[in-house]
């Protein structure tokens, strides 16, 4: 049984109540931090811990937190980053549903870090009844007097709301996310300035994922260096892996980073292996944009080490063998499943969530879906593979946000390992036109008409 | 507009420092939108720019951008599917096909009594519990035939919470 921090008390009956979540120790971060520390101990712990942003690029959170500008006078926010809507998260979801207040005491305890007053949580709009669970928690909190003026009489003040969205994956991109929350079309905003330096109403911001935030009450209450000891070289502490696809017990699960890819795919204890009897095709190990990996590259690295669930196993290879941890959306593919098929439903997703601000984002994905859809439907054309090739690379780089390269990476990867089944689609166009096809006939009792021919 | 809606969105409102009340402009069209057969007609949006002290256009470039504000009316019970891979590996498909044909309509219609609508929608952020679909403020998971023909049984006889207010 590994270590875990945030779903620790996650089954204690009526834990998701004010009274139950106290009990059984919590806001205690919020006692130590406010009356034994000051913000920048807090901040200097976080460091220490070595806790990386949850919600995907990895980023050092201590380091973020240090980056807020204190000099400038204006108020400071905390903005967490609940709009989770990369394809194959759910894992804050399970979070805030479940123990709301421990994201509450997480956001109370990283506001006073960063000398905050006024906090939000920017909930996507589709969890709305998320957003009342946590409205609800707020209102309790606040009744206890752990927000509000003077908290615990210490003199420090605490606003904390949440905000809801109303669907627009984009909202996930912190400064899109900071024009949704001043009530505009959620436009990412071109970096820089930082919103660490000018955010939410021009004021500097700290933007944070649901996770990241509630690993703060953790390491406060025991240490930084606690927390460091958990994980393997700079992967370090727990993560919440949100699994689904053909797996046995899809779900959301506390890993300590640095289990292998083999255990947490095939123990019982996780995912139990594949949910039907047929072989393992590929995997998506963080969520839609980051890389697909095909099952040779699964349970071993390209130079035959064991694949890690860490930041840098996942990645080891870089894109020619490698994936990311990303958001820790966990998708796995048995044979049946279509590559095409599913590098078209990605396409389609980046198509309808690009916000239409940069030409290559908002053209380029719509190609990259046509030119998918026909290919999946028997319409396609020899030379498309490269043409798909090329659009993608032509959009990775050249946007405001890294929404265009999310949405470039599925289909580089997927061609990359996967480029005999597009040719399959190309070239047996009768074959293909069920679409059932994959379920009937597995790619690789054809894999031979398409096979390279050696002499 | 009614007192307990407006109560709702001067709450709303008061979430947000006095000058910056355009901010709960998400919310209370959230709000707004759930009150009225959940549409928002050009007169909503007018009245809500009104409340919020902006310019009608604000709200409008707002309304459009975001998927989940409906600028026309729709039927009373959206069975919004969640239709991205994720949930194709698990069916959806296949349901949705299902559901279409039981309630004979094509995705993104209307039944003749105004009671159903079927939709297709990007990644709802239940992958591990597919198939599924929003109905309302709620999930419905773990899909199978069956418990969509109770669903739609359970709308029929008005059995069937749509907001948790």
């Amino acid at each position: 049984m590994s270590q875990k921090i945030l779903l620790d008390k996650i089954n204690v009956p009526g834990i998701k109540t004010y009274e139950v979540y106290r009990r059984e120790g919590g806001y205690t971060s919020v006692e130590k931090a406010l009356k034994s520390m000051t913000p920048d101990d807090v901040v200097e712990e976080v460091k220490k811990s070595g806790l990386r942003g949850r919600g995907g690029a990895g980023f050092p959170a201590g380091m973020k937190w240090s980056f807020i500008d204190k000099k400038s006078g204006k108020p400071r926010h905390l903005v967490c980053n609940a709009d989770e809507s990369e394809p194959g998260t759910f894992k804050d979801r399970y979070l805030m549903e479940f123990i709301p207040h421990l994201l509450i005491e997480g956001m109370i305890t990283s506001s006073f870090a960063l000398g905050a007053n006024r906090s939000y949580i920017y909930i996507r709009g589709e969890y709305m009844w998320v957003f009342k669970i946590l409205e609800r928690a707020i209102a309790e909190a606040k009744a206890a007097g752990w927000l509000g003026k003077n908290i615990l009489g210490t003199g420090y003040d605490l606003e904390l709301h949440v905000h809801c969205g109303a669907g627009a994956y984009i909202c996930g991109e912190e400064t899109a996310l900071i024009e949704s929350l001043e009530g505009k079309r959620g436009n990412p905003r071109i970096k820089p300035p930082f919103p660490a330096v000018s955010g939410l109403w021009a004021n500097p911001t700290v933007v944070n994922n649901v996770e990241t935030i509630a690993a703060v009450p953790w390491i406060v209450n025991n240490s930084g260096d606690d927390y460091a000891k958990i994980g393997i070289g700079r992967s370090t502490g727990t993560k919440l892996i949100s699994a689904s696809g053909n797996v046995k017990n899809p779900g959301v699960y506390e890993i300590e980073l640095g289990l292998s890819v083999d255990e947490f795919m095939n123990s019982d204890e996780y995912l139990g292996g594949m949910s039907t009897n047929r072989p393992l095709k590929a995997l998506v190990p963080g969520g839609s944009s980051v890389p697909i990996l095909p099952a040779d590259l699964i349970f071993k690295t390209a130079n035959g080490e064991d694949r890690l669930m860490t930041y840098e196993s996942l990645s080891d290879g870089g894109f020619a063998t490698g994936s990311m941890l990303g958001s820790g959306g966990f998708i796995v593919y048995d044979d049946t499943a279509c590559i095409v098929r599913n590098t078209w439903n990605f396409s389609r997703f980046y198509h309808h969530e690009s916000c239409g601000q940069c030409t290559p984002c908002r053209e380029g994905t719509g190609w990259l879906e046509k030119v998918l859809w026909r290919i999946e439907n028997g319409l396609g054309r020899e030379e498309d593979i490269d043409l798909l090739w090329s659009i993608q690379s032509k959009i990775e780089g050249n946007t405001i946000c890294p929404l265009g390269d999310a949405a470039s990476w599925p289909v580089a990867a997927a061609i990359r390992h996967f480029r005999e089944e597009f040719e399959y689609h190309v070239r047996f166009p009768e074959r293909i036109k069920n679409r059932d096809h994959f379920v009937a006939e597995p790619f690789e009792k054809v894999r031979h008409l398409v096979a390279k021919q050696t002499v | 507009m009614t007192e307990t809606l407006m109560n709702r969105i001067n709450e709303l409102i008061s979430h947000y420092p006095e000058d910056k009340k355009k901010s709960a402009l998400l919310p209370v069209l959230h709000e707004v939108q759930d009150a009225h057969d959940n549409w928002l007609s050009i007169e909503l949006m007018d009245k809500v720019a009104d409340i919020l002290g902006i310019l009608p256009i604000e709200v409008y470039e707002v309304a459009t951008f975001y998927t989940m504000f409906n600028l026309k009316p729709i039927g009373k019970y959206m069975f919004e599917f969640c239709q991205t891979s994720c949930c194709c590996l698990r069916g959806t498909e296949d349901l949705m096909d299902y559901t279409c044909e039981k309630l004979g309509v094509g995705i993104g219609e209307t039944t003749p009594d105004g009671l159903f609508e079927v939709r297709g929608v990007e990644c709802l952020g239940a992958c591990g519990y597919a198939p599924m679909m929003q109905l309302g403020d709620f999930y419905k998971e773990h899909l199978t035939r069956e418990k969509i023909d109770q669903l739609i049984a359970d709308c029929r006889d008005n059995k069937i919470i749509l907001h948790d207010k």
